[in-house]
């Protein structure tokens, strides 16, 4: 018998507007006819030097000890303000750490995720009409929420989707490949969508992944993939739009991969000199997602100096307000992280908690004998005097 | 009124809380057409229909990351994890998200979610299908553990988890899932998780024990001519300390007795707490029989990793002679 073909597959890559101003107006519309109006387009630009100039403020506040470690974002604004201006409002965003321009499009406050860099659970207490999820730390396992969510929806009869985010490293955890068998095997329409900046720290891409590209992980779950450059902003939102129509109407998950470049260190911890050539960050410094949108609106007359410059000044305003609200919240309780274990915190909890000791005797002094009570209470005098 | 083993109270229990609340789900492994390996889920997918009831790929992180999903999302998801053994790949979503969805939040998500794990050794099954790592979990804030002994117990906690706001782990001790039948209410009760039974009351001794090692228990204490106060704990997180402090204060001696591992088992817990709040009351060390610190054996040996009547017996006489 001759051999046949079993499976054959090919990624489509979309670029609408390259990095030298090339715009291709079959995919992007011509004229008056874009598929972002001008106004519109004003406001995503506008999103997105917002949240790169956060992250400047962020990393001066992280630097000045007025937070910890912090994610910039700066570099890969495009991809999840592309989904998020894509989305429904009421569709689910499953975000890692570095979606700030997504998460703030669909209205989560600044404050939100400055407190929780700044140490402060309440900035994950994401208010539910911005129907996102919070800020997850290890990497790979919000992708299984995100179809849980949908799951829920889809029992409810709700037509709501999920859009999950998640880097090229992020795609090498297990709890990845099962959200992608799940949701595919159950029928569950999630937009999985894969941040390719190409660094997962110091991991090269090429370690988490020996494939040409992160796009083709999701073929062997039997889903469309798409891969898009990810800097160009008509690109994510033409893949969006694509990937969404499909998990709407098919009720079955799709997959994106958006190219796109950490322009900063991993974190404000991380020394990226180390692992990585200057030449490379110049290269894709280039490549800006919010170069290009700035270049291509004053081109077509929509931007100016002028505009600019007003647009800066609103920008670092709004941002100290931001950062004004998040360092101004009342400090928490000292025993504030009791409260939220359980609905109903369990006695032996709430005897931690009212003592604020786990020795026994520290939270029942009754069992001491009455001397050594008298005792206990003296050496505890001595002990606090010293320490003042 | 109606005379059930385990396996029947607990399938009783899932139907009457599914009838009442739609937002109960059931997913796993084998659990749809098949009823589970161990039959649990017997009809109930034939009886709620497969959006309520289905069978998912074989991945248990998946199974409860789903499952996490699925309660942020407003359901009550009740996956089974097929055997204890096959909760390593479950360990970062139940611990790292589950348990901790609620506290990083400060409340905006919550994971109600009832987690069914048959468990614990004496069925001559193969290696990783006899374990005990209820100890585990009990360590890990923002769960709940428990462990019924019989099937009026399984029946009144599960109905109690199933309206659980938090993630519980339902443990059911594989040994007695048909080992016995007893009466099983069709009416609905609950019983509280916190709060021990009092199995037979004693003055000279207390075993604090869970599981199916009440039964071992149960068969020492009937040999013996102490007077013995046996205390299932029903619930390992949170647990019922005034009670077993109450006994212990009262008979002055104590063994705890589990089929997991000694070192880090719950009877460690159970001791150090008996040691702080009984020491005045003390006649003598706290004893624990337990499972060894080895590797659970395969199954020509587990009944002698296992504790039984015997070593619970001797312990009793060690105990009592000190």
């Amino acid at each position: 018998m001759p051999i046949t073909t079993a499976y054959e597959a090919k990624i489509e890559h979309i670029s609408i507007l390259d990095a030298k101003g090339n715009f291709d107006e079959k995919l992007g519309g011509a004229a008056g006819k874009l598929i972002i109006p001008d106004a519109d387009l004003v406001q995503l630009y506008s999103a997105m030097v917002s949240c790169r100039q956060l992250d400047e403020v962020a990393f001066r506040l992280q630097r000045s000890g007025r937070m910890g470690t912090y994610p910039q974002n700066m570099g890969q604004e495009a991809t999840s303000l592309g989904a998020a201006y894509v989305l429904r409002k009421d569709d689910w965003m499953v975000t890692c750490y570095r979606e700030n321009c997504g998460l703030f499009w669909r209205g989560v406050p600044k404050e939100a995720i400055l407190l929780h860099w700044m140490g402060d659970e309440r900035g994950n207490a994401m208010p539910k009409p911005h129907w996102v999820t919070p800020i997850y730390v290890p990497l790979g396992t919000q992708m299984l929420h995100a179809a849980g969510l949908t799951l829920a929806a889809k029992y409810r009869g709700e037509d709501r989707i999920a859009c999950t985010f998640f880097g090229d490293g992020a795609s090498s955890e297990g709890d990845f490949h099962e959200a992608c068998n799940f949701a595919a095997s159950l029928h569950i329409p999630v937009v999985f969508v894969c941040q390719n900046n190409f660094w997962a720290i110091s991991t090269p891409s090429t370690i988490n992944s020996a494939a040409s590209t992160f796009a083709q992980r999701g073929l062997s779950y039997g889903m469309p993939c798409l891969q898009c450059d990810g800097n160009d902003l008509f690109a994510t939102v033409y893949t969006m739009r694509k990937a969404v129509e499909h998990a709407r109407t098919t009720g079955t998950p799709c997959f994106v991969e958006m190219v796109t470049y950490r322009l900063g260190d991993h974190t404000t911890a991380d020394d990226a000199k180390r692992y990585r050539d200057q030449s490379e960050v110049d290269a894709w410094k280039a490549r800006d997602p919010i170069i290009r949108v700035r270049q291509f609106m004053t081109k077509r007359k929509l931007w100016d100096d002028g505009k600019e410059a007003a647009l800066a000044e609103r920008v670092e305003r709004e941002n100290a307000e931001a950062v004004a609200r998040a360092e101004g919240i009342a400090l928490p309780g000292r025993s504030d992280f009791f409260d939220s274990m359980y609905a109903e915190t369990p006695q032996d909890l709430l005897i931690q908690r009212d003592t604020m000791q786990t020795h026994s005797l520290g939270q029942d002094p009754s069992q001491l004998p009455v001397e050594a009570q008298e005792r206990a209470a003296q050496l505890s005098a001595a002990a606090a005097a010293t320490h003042h | 009124m109606a005379n059930l083993n385990l396996v029947q109270a607990i399938n009783l229990a899932l139907i009457q809380e599914m009838e009442k609340n739609h937002d109960i789900v059931l997913l796993g492994e084998d659990i749809g057409i098949n009823g589970g390996v161990f039959r649990v889920t017997e009809g109930l997918q034939k009886r709620f229909g497969g959006a309520r009831v289905f069978d998912t790929p074989l991945a248990e992180s998946g199974i409860i990351g789903l499952s996490i999903g699925m309660a942020m999302g407003g359901l009550h998801p009740v996956p089974e994890i097929q055997f204890e053994g096959f909760l390593g790949p479950a360990y970062d979503q139940i611990c790292s998200h589950a348990a901790r969805m609620r506290s990083r939040t400060r409340g905006a998500f919550t994971v109600p979610m009832t987690i069914r794990i048959p468990v614990g050794g004496g069925i001559h099954a193969p290696e990783l299908h006899s374990d005990s790592p209820e100890a585990i979990y009990a360590h890990t804030p923002g769960l709940k553990v428990v462990m019924p002994s019989s099937p009026y117990d399984a029946k009144g906690l599960l109905v109690t988890a199933l309206r659980e706001p938090d993630p519980v782990l339902f443990f059911e001790p594989k040994r007695i899932y048909r080992a016995f039948r007893e009466e099983v209410p069709e009416d609905e009760y609950t019983l509280p998780l916190g709060k021990a039974r009092t199995v037979c009351e004693g003055t000279d001794l207390t075993i604090v024990s869970w599981g199916a090692s009440v039964v071992q228990c149960m068969q020492a204490i009937e040999k013996s001519e102490q007077s013995i106060e046996l205390i299932d704990l029903r619930t390992i997180y949170p647990f019922d300390m005034d009670a077993v402090a109450a006994s212990v204060s009262k008979t002055g001696r104590c063994v705890v007795v589990h089929e997991a591992p000694l070192t880090c088992g719950f009877g460690s817990e159970i001791a150090a707490r008996i040691m702080e709040r009984c020491f005045l009351q003390l006649e003598a060390p706290v004893q624990r029989v337990a499972g060894f610190d080895t590797t659970m054996p395969y199954y020509k040996l587990e009944l002698d990793y296992l504790p039984d009547a015997a070593r619970v017996t001797r312990a009793i006489h060690d105990c009592m002679a000190y």
